[in-house]
């Protein structure tokens, strides 16, 4: 459905996109996962029309959206800080888009009541903005999006500005708006939970370039380059040197056990991670693990999070247990994971 | 911490310093005596002369002909001026040279207003002080609606395109409601500017029927009298006026912007 080929787009010296291509289906939830300047809202704002790339094309079902005015899309994109008109009611804002369509008086009052009873704000049509909640005026900003029934919703980082609560709650209704009004959603987010729990695919960013293009379970159990798995989720990183399929080779703490996702030259420098969930605290008697000493125990209610020093690591090993952990901070204990739940990567030399 | 009362004595001096005048001009305007220096008594008797004087009437309905015109010609270009320099250019040079006719000396700008007139062979008249009020008043204008857009959201107006309308309806129902405090107090500004304009109106004037400050400058060629004190009084209580209602509605309107 929308296709994007190409696109470059550098501010002077800095590359804000670096050859990006990626395709997103009709329907579809998409997610573009970065971290803050990674050029993830450079991209929406160049399928917005409000930024031209410096090369590459943008095409909306085979017609290409590049040499129109961003008023001639069909296509709209929510704000991060929402933009709602100050000056005018919630009802006015939602009509804007339908009014300058023209369309008639009667056909503007009731797509405006028909898509603020679906978020729910009916009983504030007459209200002005700076009268909302900030839950509220996101959904405002959402009805104005919707109303004009676009192909595309970009939504640029939809859920920042509003406090964990009440952001869960909007991440259901987000959802279950996509699925009702079936129009594809484009969100862009630094924030990996929400793109997780969020999106059908998403595509991780990193400097202007495309990292990885997979679906989140994929993704969080499958990353394929060493910037992936640090920044999709909390993950534990060794590095070493491939030997065979089970297993690195690590400097400091000799094999270690894993799987690697594609076939690497005995020899050639690897990355291995293994998710703080797939490793198990074991006695500091035990025969195999790597041995070190309790750091910190956070409590989550859920899960906690044991962090564990391991000498010759920087950064400590972190571990999470179902429920509350029996072990303190002090002890000595071994930390180990099976070969299966430990993924091996190439590094880029 | 406990303020010293040492530090308000600096503060009332300055305002007596400021106000006592004003406040003695207005005083004497009701003082029934022939003097302007003694007071003798209450009287309005000298707003009872000012009304029958023929000259001052004139000179008054010409200084609004002037400050109405100028301050139509002040907001429109003005505004759009400000919008120009904020959202199509970056140059800093444009910025400051737009400031000029506000801070380029009266004489300076009267003068070279009168050269360039005489240049297009324009006759002096009324019209010539509106135009050159206009363009002296019009960067105070840019100036204060300059300082609105700078602090106003630009994605409001990606918002208008994105939603389907074009430049120009953006335009009219996003951006100028915005900046229609600005506009409003920049507009209020540029009368009050006008009102009071002696250098720029005498040189520009030709041998047109005078303004105001113009007729109030001849009488006093003659010795202050009570007289102009009571005109130098009403004139202060209409730029007081439009000064506070300025200020009114620049208030009720960014309440209701960030409404």
């Amino acid at each position: 459905m929308l296709k994007i080929d190409g696109i470059s787009r550098r501010f002077g010296d800095v590359v804000a996109l670096d050859d990006v291509s990626l395709e997103i289906g009709q329907g579809e939830f998409f997610a573009l996962l970065g971290p803050s300047g990674c050029g993830k809202t450079t991209l929406l704002r160049i399928i917005a029309g409000f930024e031209t790339p410096d090369a590459g094309a943008v095409t909306l079902d085979g017609d290409d959206l590049l040499s129109r005015q961003p008023n001639r899309r069909p296509i709209s994109l929510m704000f991060q800080s929402y933009a709602l008109f100050p000056h005018m009611t919630v009802a006015k804002n939602v009509a804007y888009g339908l009014e300058r369509e023209r369309l008639p008086r009667q056909e503007v009052r009731q797509r405006v009541g028909e898509v603020l009873e679906t978020v729910g704000l009916s009983a504030h049509a007459s209200r002005r903005p700076a009268q909302l909640s900030g839950g509220q005026r996101q959904r405002v900003a959402l009805a104005r999006s919707i109303v004009k029934r676009p192909r595309l919703l970009l939504l640029d980082e939809p859920l920042s500005a509003l406090d964990k609560k009440v952001r869960a709650d909007m991440q259901l209704e987000l959802k279950r708006l996509q699925h009702d009004v079936g129009i594809t959603f484009v969100v862009v987010t630094h924030d990996q939970e929400e793109a997780m729990s969020l999106a059908d695919r998403i595509a991780v960013f990193d400097r202007g370039t495309v990292r990885q293009v997979d679906a989140p379970v994929a993704l969080y159990e499958r990353p394929c380059s060493p910037f992936v798995a640090d920044f999709v989720g909390a993950n534990n990183l060794f590095e070493g040197t491939a030997v065979g399929l089970d297993g690195i080779r690590s400097e400091e703490f000799g094999m270690l056990p894993g799987t690697p996702l594609s076939e690497l030259a005995a020899g050639a420098k690897a990355l291995l991670a293994v998710r703080p969930e797939k490793l198990a605290l074991a006695d500091q008697d035990a025969a195999r693990g790597l041995a070190g000493s309790v750091l910190d125990v956070s409590f989550y209610g859920g899960v906690s999070h044991i962090s564990v020093d391991v000498p010759g690591r920087v950064k400590p090993v972190l571990v999470a247990v179902q429920g509350a952990s029996a072990v303190q901070a002090g002890a000595k204990v071994k930390v180990r994971w099976n070969a299966q739940d430990a993924v091996i990567m190439a590094v880029d030399q | 911490m406990r303020r010293s009362k040492l530090l308000y004595v600096p503060f009332w001096a300055t305002y007596v310093f400021l106000y006592l005048p004003i406040v003695v001009l207005v005083v004497m305007s009701f003082n029934s005596g022939d003097s302007a220096y003694t007071y003798e008594g209450f009287s309005l008797k000298w707003y009872g002369e000012l009304a029958a004087d023929e000259r001052v009437r004139d000179g008054a309905v010409n200084t609004l002909i002037v400050a109405a015109g100028s301050t139509v010609i002040a907001t429109v270009l003005g505004t759009l001026l400000a919008v120009g320099l904020a959202r199509h250019t970056r140059s800093k040079v444009l910025d400051a040279v737009s400031l000029m006719p506000a801070v380029l000396p009266d004489l300076v700008l009267a003068i070279g207003l009168l050269v360039f007139f005489g240049l297009i062979q324009l006759t002096l008249g009324l019209y010539s002080v509106v135009l050159a009020h206009g363009v002296f008043a019009m960067a105070f204008v840019a100036a204060v609606v300059r300082t609105r857009l700078s602090g106003a959201d630009t994605s409001l107006e990606e918002a208008s395109r994105d939603l389907g309308a074009g430049p120009v309806a953006t335009f009219m129902r996003i951006t100028l409601p915005q900046l229609m405090p600005g506009i409003v107090a920049g507009a209020l500004l540029a009368f009050t500017l006008s009102l009071d304009e002696f250098v720029i109106a005498f040189f520009t004037i030709g041998n047109a029927e005078p303004t105001l400050p113009i007729v109030i400058y001849s009488m006093i060629r003659f010795g202050v009298t009570p007289k102009i004190n009571a005109l130098a009084a009403i004139l202060l209580l209409v730029s007081f006026t439009a000064v506070i209602a300025g200020q009114r509605l620049t208030k009720i309107g960014e309440s209701r912007a960030q409404d």
